[in-house]
């Protein structure tokens, strides 16, 4: 299959405020935070690859550098063969129909000022993608399409409860007829039931139209549900990217094996094995040297603090970046 | 659920009687506003007699048939002078918040979306602001002269930073918005983002913002006609009565009353107006009546 989306070294670094106009006079550095520090995957035609992480971890920096929402700092972005990651906005915007985003929060996505029907005809209406008079059937049609009501499209988002406004969000990112949609969090803000609905018209909608997704989450239990492959990012960095089954099955990566095991089991009599991590996420201003999760990993060792493990094969189709990535459960610390 | 059936039950109400009903605030304050425009306007013809003419036999004469309002320090008629002073004073609060909010919108829209910009034009406001805005206003209107025109500009000046710091933090904040950068996704020419997303969700803030200035330009008028920066002072500005009539206040209370009256009632009726017009452009309010 050919990759939709390929991301090669992806780095993202912020400059932390605070630096302003005075203190540059005076020559002060400022502060950089390493959001996204050398990234790589790629995305095949009609896959979902899931990633997830911690809050923090970079996981929405990652979206927003592939939709050139900020500006990567270093790498290369290819949307189906084209770099895009220094595309001035003139290249980009014919290239953007192609590559569409639903955000985390349904109230924010929507302008409250504007009926939900001007909303999904904005893209229509930039790329001229239907005459003028056909565009009130395509925005009815695509209405339909997420499961709201056609004569719904005059109202104001104010009028919508967040699973629908989320469907408003998603109508929005298909009227281009995208190849790939990012996928923000679209169900974290929204109730377990409405979430298992607004996944299941994801799925539908991805099986009608050939989507790729690129899905972000924190929710594991979704991300199983929904992913082809599944990356688990730490620190700005891809820990761990396998097949999905692989990846649940066998994780090879304590941190991995750390966040499948504190996924609630729904069978009572089950032995829990929960790893606890120890401390809190380190300040990625300013990263551990070596080994990103060293700090709160239980097995480390000497060489972890000196040798920052590259992601190597560790099966068909799944790599992790540790020195002492195995299968099985966690050994502990010789 | 009680707003819908009552809905249902009763026709609409429609035109003016609806907005009165959802908006009183801006209706009463519209209807104020409007009555000292149209004192303004029709000046001439609301029984107003020339309001420079001295009259030195009615020097400080209290209110009665004769002058409505009483008489001022030289004779002139108060009345005549406050209905010709809403002139001015309209003039100096609509030309300030036209041009200062224009102005500032201009900047801080520059400073928004352009980071190099924001830190020359900020650095820039910064300086202007901690400038005391009537020491600013006197230094530009010596530079250029007291006259109507002047007075608006350099009023104008000091509002500049205001609006323009205004302006720039709700840029940033919808910049950041998931609906703006849903629409830089969906290929929205960034003229369109402005226009449809940006301007729009500017205008509430700025609206109250723009009552704020047109009653503090109207009151730094005054505060510069006093120190002799202002209009001139045979000019009837409410400003210039009221701090005219200040010396005699313990023995002429009327002079400064009646304008003063008049200041008020501007200043409260453009405020309410903007209360109204920020209700009134939310579109959540709409759908509660």
């Amino acid at each position: 299959m050919t990759n939709i989306l390929s991301v090669e070294n992806l780095v993202k670094h912020y400059e932390l405020g605070g630096t302003g106009f005075i203190d540059r006079l005076l020559g002060q550095q400022p502060s950089i935070v390493r959001s996204v520090d050398g990234l790589s995957f790629n995305i095949a035609e009609g896959e979902t690859l899931g990633l997830v992480g911690e809050s923090g971890c970079g996981k929405s920096t990652v979206g927003r550098s592939i939709l050139r929402l900020v500006e990567p700092t270093e790498g290369t972005i290819e949307l189906a063969g084209q770099d895009i990651s220094n595309a001035p906005e003139r290249v980009l915007r014919p290239l953007r129909q192609d590559l569409q985003v639903v955000f985390q929060d349904p109230f924010a996505s929507l302008n409250p000022r504007r009926t939900v029907g001007q909303t999904v005809a904005e893209p229509i209406a930039n790329y001229q993608l239907v005459s003028d008079a056909n565009l009130r059937a395509r925005v009815q049609d695509l209405f339909e399409r997420v499961g709201l009501r056609a004569d719904q499209i005059d109202r104001y988002p104010h009028e919508f409860s967040g699973g629908q406004r989320q469907r408003i969000g998603i109508a929005r990112a298909l009227a281009t007829n995208p190849k790939l949609i990012v996928l923000d969090e679209p169900v974290s803000a929204l109730d377990v039931s409405v979430q298992a609905q607004v996944i299941n018209l994801l799925v539908d909608l991805q099986q009608e139209l050939g989507l790729a997704y690129l899905f972000i989450a924190h929710d594991l239990a979704v991300v199983e549900h929904i992913s082809t492959r599944v990356a688990v990012m730490y620190l700005g960095k891809i820990v761990e990217i396998a097949d999905k089954k692989s990846l649940f099955r066998s994780p090879r990566h304590p941190y991995t094996k750390a966040l499948l095991s504190a996924v609630p089991n729904s069978d009572p009599d089950a032995i829990s094995n929960r790893i606890v991590l120890q401390g809190d996420i380190p300040s990625p201003t300013n990263p551990p040297s070596g080994c990103r999760f060293r700090t709160r990993c239980p097995i480390a060792q000497a060489i972890c603090a000196e040798q920052d493990p590259e992601l190597e094969t560790q099966g068909p189709d799944h790599k992790a970046a540790c020195h002492f990535a195995q299968e099985g459960p966690l050994l502990t610390k010789v | 659920m009680s707003a819908s059936t009552t809905i249902l039950t009763q026709a609409p109400p429609t035109g003016l009687w609806r907005l009165w009903k959802r908006h009183p605030n801006f209706v009463i304050g519209a209807m104020m506003l409007g009555s000292a425009l149209l004192a303004a306007i029709a000046a001439p013809w609301l029984g107003t007699i020339d309001p420079q003419m001295i009259a030195p036999f009615n020097r400080l004469e209290a209110p009665g048939a004769n002058f409505w309002f009483g008489g001022d320090l030289v004779g002139r008629d108060v009345y005549s002078r406050t209905i010709y002073g809403s002139r001015i004073s309209l003039a100096v609060g609509l030309g300030v918040a036209v041009i200062g909010i224009s102005l500032g919108l201009v900047v801080g829209i520059l400073s928004g979306f352009v980071s190099w910009v924001d830190q020359i034009l900020m650095r820039v406001m910064d300086g202007l602001m901690a400038i005391p805005s009537i020491l600013l206003a006197v230094a530009l209107i010596s530079l250029t002269g007291a006259s109507l025109k002047n007075v608006i500009i350099a009023i104008s000046i000091a509002e500049i930073p205001r609006v323009a710091r205004l302006v720039r933090s709700v840029v940033l904040q919808l910049k950041e918005r998931p609906y703006v950068e849903a629409a830089i996704t969906a290929g929205t020419p960034f003229i369109w983002i402005l226009w449809r997303h940006i301007l729009p969700n500017t205008l509430a803030p700025l609206l109250v913002q723009a009552t704020y200035i047109f009653a503090s330009a109207v009151l730094t008028e005054a505060i510069l006609s006093f120190i002799g920066a202002g209009t001139p002072p045979s000019t009837p500005s409410w400003g210039n009565i009221i701090s005219e009539g200040r010396t005699v206040f313990s023995i002429a209370p009327h002079i400064v009353l009646f304008p003063g009256i008049a200041l008020s009632f501007t200043v409260l009726g453009v405020n309410l107006m903007g209360d109204g017009l920020r209700d009134i452009f939310d579109p959540r309010y709409v759908s509660r009546t």
